[in-house]
């Protein structure tokens, strides 16, 4: 503990501040600041205001009801639907990606290159106009159809690069087997490689369905009637109506609601896949 | 392309595969320059020579896992460099096993026997998992159906491998270095089975390091060295009594391996060393061996 004044030949070693000293000093400091912080918080914060604005408890009694369950629904059905079909796509891209008549990728690559980069509102106002642009056209199951489609093709550009980084890290000595055993290059794949590659990018895949739940949020634009209605424009709604913000803070909890359980069901995924792997 | 030979005598009945004037190159890289090879029905020849010799790749040109640059592979009758040949049915002739067993990971021991069953012979489930158990309990793991691969040592993992390329009961068995992963002691069990096999009489293709497997148990020793066969004949000849230098140099190396250390840590320590001006560092010279 006692530290002796540095002399000048032992200034490379100074033994008064070695590493881990500081490092302690550091977070003691941090541990400081935070404490000061949160007592600021505590007593400069109108805390009654904050609650009536946010948690106003009889809206958040009125805003669990019925309606809310249903923007919950649909905030789901529009996810999975749109996931399903951009999973579909996604890997009909990837195989595209790696395919070897070159038309067929580049045509990938465009239509990747397409989605990514364009803003998923712009392709939603897009399917919004279509009906007006086309006259008469209708994209079956209104307006399930519409969010699916227009939902899935966003994601299947982004599921698509994922899915083909899992198709190559799948070993070749897998392939190889495989084709050695009399399976066609179609059969390898579909028997052997896909179902490894999917189980490799389960992580990245939980990921984009994440997204995916946030982004159901800008179907909005499709000018959905109340029965369309999904979380955030609910809750936007509701929070509208009432002139206060705790409804939409409900909503918020509702896509916590969908996220964290998948994020745990991930982990558990992850860990059976790592036993089989 | 040389031209494949047009009379289409079907050799004998007996030769399950005729490798000749095969030629194999990556980019400038030769690797092999012209293998005449036979092997015939009920032989089990093992593949031995120096790593970079070509016996791998000699091996996965015969199941067309490599393309041949040019040269003439026949099994059992088929050129299989034609284009108009059905790869995929000639492969389902032949048994590979790998370095690296390439196990299927995610299948289950049984599920890596059946599946190709299943797939490509199009058999039933239940027979296609009786197959799969009477050759999981022919390598000795017919208790093991449902465990993983990733569950199994290399030893048993590769005893798998065996006994998912049996399932499809193929008229010859490659051996791509089938014990050169495995921990020292676990590859008596694997050399069992293949001794076993052989003892049954199945066609076997060996590409091995294991030269007392290769004197006992094969038919022939075929030696390779840069690309070519430099040797090919009986295990007591090849491995007995060489008659080329450089078979002689090459079983010196492998059966004597204090003497490949040696050699190893000479080369390893000149191209540590190849920069130093001082000789200075005598403490590093390879010490004389002083075990046993």
């Amino acid at each position: 503990m006692s530290a002796p004044a540095p002399t000048a030949e032992q200034a490379p070693t100074r033994r008064r501040s070695s590493p881990r000293r500081r490092a302690r000093r550091i977070r003691l400091v941090q541990y400081a600041v935070l404490i000061v912080l949160v007592v600021l918080a505590l007593f400069t914060a109108n805390w009654p205001q904050i609650i009536d604005v946010f948690f106003r408890p009889e809206l958040v009694a009125a805003t669990i009801g019925p309606a809310l369950f249903l923007a919950l629904g649909n905030t789901l059905i529009y996810t999975a639907g749109a996931f399903l079909f951009g999973l579909v796509v996604g890997t009909v891209l990837a195989l595209m990606r790696l395919s070897e008549v070159p038309p067929y990728r580049w045509i990938a690559r465009a239509y990747i290159e397409f989605f990514r980069g364009l803003p998923a509102i712009v392709v939603f106002i897009a399917f919004g106009l279509l009906p007006i642009a086309f006259e008469g056209m209708t994209i079956p199951w209104d307006p399930y159809g519409t969010v699916w489609v227009a939902l899935g093709m966003v994601a299947s550009a982004y599921l698509a690069e994922t899915i083909r980084a899992g198709i190559q890290a799948v070993p070749k000595g897998q392939v190889e087997a495989a084709r050695s055993l009399g399976m066609s290059s179609a059969t390898a794949m579909r028997k052997i490689v896909l179902p490894q590659a999917f189980r490799i990018i389960l992580p990245p895949l939980t990921n984009e369905l994440i997204l995916l739940v946030k982004d159901s949020s800008l179907v909005y634009v499709l000018g959905l009637s109340i029965e369309g209605y999904e979380l955030t424009k609910f809750g936007r709604e509701a929070a509208q109506s009432e002139a206060n913000l705790t409804p939409l803070v409900v909503a918020g909890f509702c896509y916590l609601l969908i996220t964290l359980p998948l994020t745990v069901l991930v982990g558990r995924l992850e860990a059976t896949t790592a036993k089989a792997r | 392309m040389s031209t494949p030979a047009p009379e289409r005598t079907r050799p004998r009945g007996e030769d399950v595969v005729v490798v000749s004037d095969l030629h194999k190159s990556f980019g400038s890289n030769q690797v092999l320059t012209g293998i005449d090879l036979t092997i015939r029905r009920g032989e089990v020849v093992c593949v031995i020579g120096p790593s970079g010799s070509g016996k791998s790749t000699l091996l996965r040109c015969v199941n067309l896992l490599e393309t041949p640059t040019s040269g003439s592979i026949r099994v059992q009758g088929e050129e299989v460099t034609d284009p108009d040949c059905d790869i995929d049915a000639v492969r389902r002739g032949l048994g590979m096993v790998f370095q690296q067993f390439n196990l299927f990971p995610h299948l289950t021991v049984l599920e890596n026997c059946t599946v190709a069953q299943r797939t490509v012979l199009r058999r039933s489930a239940g027979q296609a998992r009786e197959v799969a158990q009477r050759n999981l309990e022919k390598v000795g793991l017919g208790e093991r159906g449902d465990a993983h691969p990733a569950q199994l040592s290399g030893g048993q993992q590769q005893r798998v491998a065996i006994a998912r390329a049996l399932s499809m009961e193929p008229e010859l068995m490659l051996f791509d270095e089938p014990t050169s992963a495995l921990d020292p002691e676990l590859v008596g069990d694997v050399l069992a089975v293949m001794r076993q096999l052989a003892a049954e009489g199945m066609t076997m293709m060996v590409v091995t390091h294991e030269m007392a497997f290769a004197r006992e148990v094969a038919d022939r020793v075929v030696f390779m060295d840069g690309g070519v066969v430099v040797e090919d004949g009986h295990p007591d000849e090849v491995i007995g009594n060489p008659r080329h230098e450089r078979t002689r140099t090459f079983l010196q190396r492998v059966l004597d391996p204090t003497h490949v250390q040696a050699g190893a840590h000479d080369a390893a320590h000149a191209a540590r060393h190849a920069g130093d001006p001082a000789p200075g560092d005598v403490a590093e010279t390879p010490p004389t061996p002083d075990h046993h």
